[in-house]
Parts: C-alpha cells; sequence; structure tokens
C-alpha cells in the first residue's frame, strides 16, 4: 500500500510537469500580452516591465527560470496585482474555495447517500419520486439559473441571508454558495446511489443474505451498503474537481474571493504567471483526488490489494 | 415424519407480456433425513417452485397455494417469522457460488452472522463452530482460510463454503439449487459425494434441484421430473431410471451418457422447451414428444397415480410405451 501510495506520487510529477509546459507554450502562442492595453504604456516602461518579469530574455531561458522557481514551490510574480505574488493570491483565496467547495461536498455526500438509500429501498414510492424529481432538477437547471433564484427567494424576498460577498469565513455569506453547490451534487451522489443500491439489492449475494433469515437492516447495512457505495466512490474526484470548475461560476454569482474568482480575473488581465499557476495548482488537487479515490477504493474493495 | 408438505404451489409473474405462470399444481412431501430430486431442463420452473417457499420470489412474482413446514405455511408468513425458519430450519445453497457469497465480507463475518442471529452465539464462539463447518466440508487449514474473502477461493471451495453456511444451523432441510451446475466434472463429484456423506451426518432432508439425472442417481430417494411448469412424473429414484413411464423422462435418460455406448447415440431431445408467457393449451411437452397424437395438444393431462404409486401426467397408457422402456432402462 506504501509503496503504491509512493509510486502514485512519483507519477504525478511527469503530469504536472508535461500540463504546465504545454499551458506555458500555449499563453506564449497566444497573442497579446500582459502589458497591451488600452493605455498605451511608453517604450522604455515597457522595456522596464519585461526586464523585471523575465520577458526580455529568449523564450527557453523564460521557461527554465519558470521550472526552477515552480520547485521551489514559487509560482512567481503576478502582473498585473504589482505589489503580489502568485503564491499570496492563492493563499488568500484558497481556504474560501476549499471551505466552500469542500462543506458542500462533505453534506452532499452524506445527503445524497442517504437519499439514494430511502430512494432505493422505497422503489417507486412517492420519496423515490420526490428524490428523483430533486436530482433531475439539480442535474437539469445549470447553476446559473438555481443561483439567482436562490437569490431571489432567500436574499430579496425573504431577507434572510446576504446575496453575495464575503465577510472572513462568516457562516451566512456561505450558506447560499454551498447550499447551490450541494443541490447540484446532491442530485449526482443522490441517483448514483440509489441506481447502485437497487442494482446490488438484485444481485445473488444479497439473495443468499436474505436465505439466512437475516433482517432487513442487516442485509442493507452489512451486505449492501459498502458495494452500492463504490460507484459514489468513484464519482468523487470527478466531483470534486468538477467543484473547481463550477466555484467559478458560483464566485462569480456570489461575488466571493476564491480560486474561481481569480482564474476569471486572471483571465480578463492576461496576468500569465497567475493563469499558470492556477493551471499549475488545478492539476495538482485533480491529480492528489484521484490518488485519494484510488485509495479509498483499496480501502473498501477487498478485491483490490495494491 | 414429514417436515415439508407442499400442495398445489403455483408461481406466477408479471410481466409486460401478461401473466407467467412459471410453476403449476406442484405437490409433493419430504421426509426427514430425505433426498428430493427435482429434474427437469433449464425454465421448466425447478428453482422458482423453491425461491416462492422461502420467500425468495422476484418482486413481481407471487406464490399460491401452500407449503406447510411443520404444519406452518411458509407461504403466507411475515417476513419475521419467515426469517426465523430460513438460514435455521431451512436453508439453501444456490447454483453459482461465484457470486453467490458477499465478496465484500470476509467469510468468518458471513458465516458467524448465521449463528449470532439464530443461535444466539457470541461471535468468538461462532468462529470456532464455522471452523469446525469448514472442516467438515473438508476445506483445507480452515483456521486460517476461515478469515479470507471469497475471492480467494476457488469455485469448487466457494461452493464447499457455501454448503458450510447452509449447515451451520444444522437445519433439517437443505435445498440445494443446481450446486454443482458451475463447477467443472471432477469438483462436481467430489461436492455429491460430500453432499451425501454430509446428509448421513447431519440427518438433513435435501431437495436436490438439477437438469442433469445423472446427479441425482445415487443421491435421491424420490425424483420429480418437471416440464413447462408442470410435474411430468413423480416416483421413487428406482422407479423414474428403470421404469420411466413419462416420454419426458424417457427423453431425459436418452440424453444421459452412458459406458456402453458411443458418444453419437447420445440424444438430446429435438426442440425447445415452451415459451411460458404462450404456454399451448394442451400437454406442454406434446410439441416435441414423439408419442403425441391427436388429443395431446387439446387437454392438460392430470397427474395421476399407476400401480405401484408412481404419479405421472401422460394421456398416453403406459402399456404403449414398454419398448422404448427397455432401451432407456440400461443406465
Ligand atoms: N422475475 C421473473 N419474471 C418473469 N418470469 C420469470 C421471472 N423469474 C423467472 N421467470 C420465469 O420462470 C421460468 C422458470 O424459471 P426457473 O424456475 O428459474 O427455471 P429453472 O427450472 O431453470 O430453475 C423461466 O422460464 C422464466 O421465464
Ligand atoms: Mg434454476
Amino acid at each position: 500500500m506504501w509503496s503504491y501510495t509512493l509510486r502514485r506520487v512519483l507519477v504525478t510529477i511527469p503530469t504536472v510537469w508535461a500540463v504546465t509546459t504545454v499551458c506555458y507554450l500555449l499563453l506564449h502562442i497566444t497573442p497579446g500580452g500582459p502589458f497591451d492595453g488600452e493605455r498605451k504604456v511608453s517604450a522604455a516602461v515597457l522595456a522596464n516591465l519585461q526586464a523585471k518579469y523575465h520577458l526580455d530574455m529568449p523564450l527557453w531561458q523564460q521557461y527554465l527560470y519558470y521550472m526552477k522557481s515552480l520547485l521551489q514551490g514559487d509560482l512567481g510574480a503576478s502582473f498585473r496585482y504589482a505589489d503580489w505574488s502568485v503564491n499570496e493570491l492563492v493563499a488568500h483565496a484558497l481556504p474560501v474555495s476549499l471551505t466552500i467547495g469542500g462543506s458542500s461536498l462533505i453534506i452532499s455526500l452524506v445527503l445524497g447517500v442517504v437519499l439514494g438509500i430511502v430512494a432505493a429501498l422505497r422503489q417507486n414510492s412517492p420519496i423515490d419520486y420526490l428524490v428523483m424529481l430533486i436530482s433531475n432538477m439539480g442535474s437539469a437547471f445549470p447553476s446559473f439559473i438555481i443561483g439567482p433564484v436562490l437569490v431571489l427567494v432567500f436574499s430579496i424576498l425573504l431577507k434572510w441571508l446576504p446575496s453575495g460577498g464575503w465577510d472572513d469565513f462568516a457562516v451566512s455569506y456561505m450558506v447560499l454558495p454551498v447550499a447551490l453547490l450541494t443541490f447540484i451534487n446532491v442530485s449526482t451522489i443522490g441517483r448514483v446511489m440509489r441506481g447502485s443500491l437497487i442494482e446490488i439489492m438484485n444481485s445473488n449475494f444479497i439473495r443468499t443474505a436474505r436465505a439466512k433469515g437475516l433482517p432487513m437492516r442487516t442485509i442493507v447495512f452489512r451486505h449492501a451498503l459498502k458495494p452500492a457505495l463504490m460507484p459514489v466512490v468513484t464519482l468523487l474526484a470527478p466531483l470534486a474537481i468538477s467543484s473547481i470548475t463550477s466555484a467559478v461560476v458560483t464566485e462569480s454569482i456570489f461575488s466571493l474571493p476564491g480560486l474561481g474568482k481569480l482564474i476569471v480575473n486572471g483571465a480578463a488581465n492576461r496576468d500569465y504567471t497567475l493563469v499558470l499557476g492556477l493551471v499549475v495548482l488545478v492539476t495538482f488537487m485533480t491529480v492528489l483526488f484521484n490518488l485519494l479515490v484510488d485509495l479509498a477504493y483499496a480501502l473498501l474493495d477487498p478485491k483490490i490489494r495494491y | 415424519m414429514s417436515i415439508l408438505n407442499v400442495s398445489n404451489l403455483g408461481v406466477q409473474f408479471r410481466t409486460n407480456d401478461g401473466m407467467v405462470n412459471a410453476v403449476n399444481g406442484l405437490t409433493f412431501e419430504l421426509n426427514q433425513g430425505q433426498t428430493l430430486g427435482i429434474v427437469g431442463e433449464s425454465g421448466s420452473g425447478k428453482s422458482q417452485s423453491v425461491l416462492a417457499m422461502m420467500g425468495l420470489l422476484a418482486k413481481n412474482g407471487t406464490a399460491s397455494g401452500e407449503a406447510l413446514f411443520h404444519g406452518q405455511n411458509l407461504l403466507t408468513m411475515s417476513p419475521r417469522e419467515l426469517n426465523r425458519i430460513r438460514g435455521d430450519r431451512i436453508s439453501m445453497i444456490f447454483q453459482d457460488p461465484m457470486t453467490s457469497l458477499n465478496p465484500y465480507l470476509t467469510v468468518e463475518r458471513q458465516m458467524t452472522e448465521v449463528l449470532e442471529l439464530h443461535k444466539g452465539m457470541s461471535r468468538r464462539t461462532a468462529k470456532k463452530r464455522a471452523i469446525e463447518l469448514l472442516d467438515a466440508v473438508r476445506i483445507p487449514e480452515a483456521a486460517r482460510r476461515v478469515n479470507m474473502y471469497p475471492h480467494e477461493f476457488s469455485g469448487g471451495m466457494r461452493q464447499r463454503v457455501m454448503i458450510a453456511m447452509a449447515l451451520l444451523c444444522e437445519p433439517e432441510v437443505l435445498v440445494a439449487d443446481e450446486p454443482t451446475t458451475a463447477l467443472d466434472v471432477t469438483v462436481q463429484a467430489q461436492i455429491l459425494s460430500l453432499l451425501k456423506d454430509l446428509q448421513r451426518d447431519f440427518g438433513t432432508a435435501i431437495i436436490m434441484i438439477t437438469h442433469d439425472l445423472g446427479v441425482v442417481a445415487g443421491l435421491c430417494d424420490k425424483v420429480m421430473v418437471m416440464y413447462g411448469g408442470r410435474v411430468m412424473e413423480h416416483a421413487d429414484a428406482d422407479h423414474i431410471f428403470y421404469r420411466p413411464t413419462h416420454p419426458y423422462t424417457i427423453g431425459l435418460l436418452g440424453a444421459l451418457p452412458h459406458l456402453e455406448a458411443n458418444d453419437d447415440e447420445l440424444t438430446s431431445i429435438p426442440g425447445n422447451p415452451p415459451n411460458l408467457a404462450h404456454m399451448p393449451k394442451g400437454c406442454p411437452f406434446a410439441e416435441r414428444c414423439t408419442h403425441a397424437r391427436a388429443g395431446c395438444a387439446d387437454t392438460i393431462p392430470p397427474l395421476v397415480a399407476i400401480d405401484g404409486g408412481a404419479l405421472r401426467a401422460c394421456h398416453i397408457p403406459v402399456a404403449e410405451l414398454t419398448v422404448d422402456n427397455k432401451e432407456a432402462a440400461h443406465v
């Protein structure tokens, strides 16, 4: 297990390197530079700026320079936020995104699994139809529709919660964004859990368990739950990663100072180092989530031994 | 002493094609320590008959008739009452040992839970007992292997685990639904002789389901031959093997390989079993029966006793089948 984990961690290095390099080159090919704005800067200032950010060096030197700092964990200086390094920007934004994304993922995991179990065990009952309805709504409506509806109901009509913004992790500002992400995640987790539990409950080994005279409770919780959870675990990596992308929309809707906001700003400002730094970060997190899911899989499934 | 009294058992399934009568008018009696074979081609309703008694029918299925276990009707019991009987006094082993054990639980957990539930044993005592049973079904190094997961056992070993698990509470009835079908021939023979020994040691009555008459030879006291959801012939094993009186039984016997015959003499019954959703209105076997005559396809032959106590459902008088009997008899 440990050697497997170590091997998997080592494999992440070439992955992160390849993604970074490709993005680095793509950003260079893309027309337009960080200092081409509406307001022209004089040639002397431009030369100064380029020297400051090493843009006057040949490409390969710039690249090596970037990679060297990356190895030391330094994502470089932001082109736009002159006094900020990308590391500092990320350090401010990451906790916001992690809190919102992480808490919604945990809540939706618990909620989705419970709803999925209830729906599967009461197949074709009103409860089942309700769960399926919620779940279909969550998948059918995009977050940029559900989000404003939440704001309309809870901020404008009921005036219970702020419509957006951020106040140093104050819960009231987190409720709506978390609710939005949870709604979307629950719909996926609930549907997968329901389907997988129904399938497991029809399997041969559950028939054996019933033939043994075990009560329903034991059959579900001891015999069916673990195998039924496997597809949900598989789902967690893509869900966690899509939480990052959906953060772009969510954080824009609720004006949250998280990674999503940084990505949008970085792209709009042609802030090369910022965008590249975020790409590296997201790649790293993706690889990490996948590793965690594989480890969880090994923990749950006795047939998998690394 | 009779333990199980089944009368007029029927199984119906609601399907998109309408009602399917998978089992009709099944009647039999099982005595203590006796072995009953249920034989028939696949799809003849063997599994559904016993699943109905165990309360294990699919959601779209219902059972009718009576299945009295010591006078109590299994078909009308509440799940709670049924759960006190199944796994404890009646237990079952299934055709496919590869999928019938839970891959996520150790053999120890899957065995001890039965004893904890029905015998109120502690897990520790239950584990000791589980190891004894694994020994009894001749699994080597039982004490070590009890802690393993099913995928660490071969197919034959898994079926042994299933058998050990079914015998934990020393049930009065063991239902074995094609326990050897998924296994290769040598393992098949081992499992059958194991069942025979266990029956001698435990005094369990067995219902042995198979599509292969060869399996019931030497194991069963009584044999019930099923076709299209109905009983065709029901008699002592010797009668079935040496004096079969139903064309379908004779056909099944003809499909058995025997030593002195060469391979091309092996005759299987031509044609296919009927579609239960569109049953013919007469004898279900008429279409494939070499003896069939005018009236056969029109009315269902009743199951009636002939001399010697055997039951048969056929329009053709026994006397007219004698010639074929002699041919089939040298099994
Ligand atoms: N859930 C179901 N719905 C409809 N028909 C079923 C269902 N389960 C079994 N059957 C029908 O019952 C018939 C008998 O099945 P079964 O008893 O399993 O046959 P076998 O003799 O091979 O064990 C099959 O032909 C099948 O068409
Ligand atoms: Mg069957």
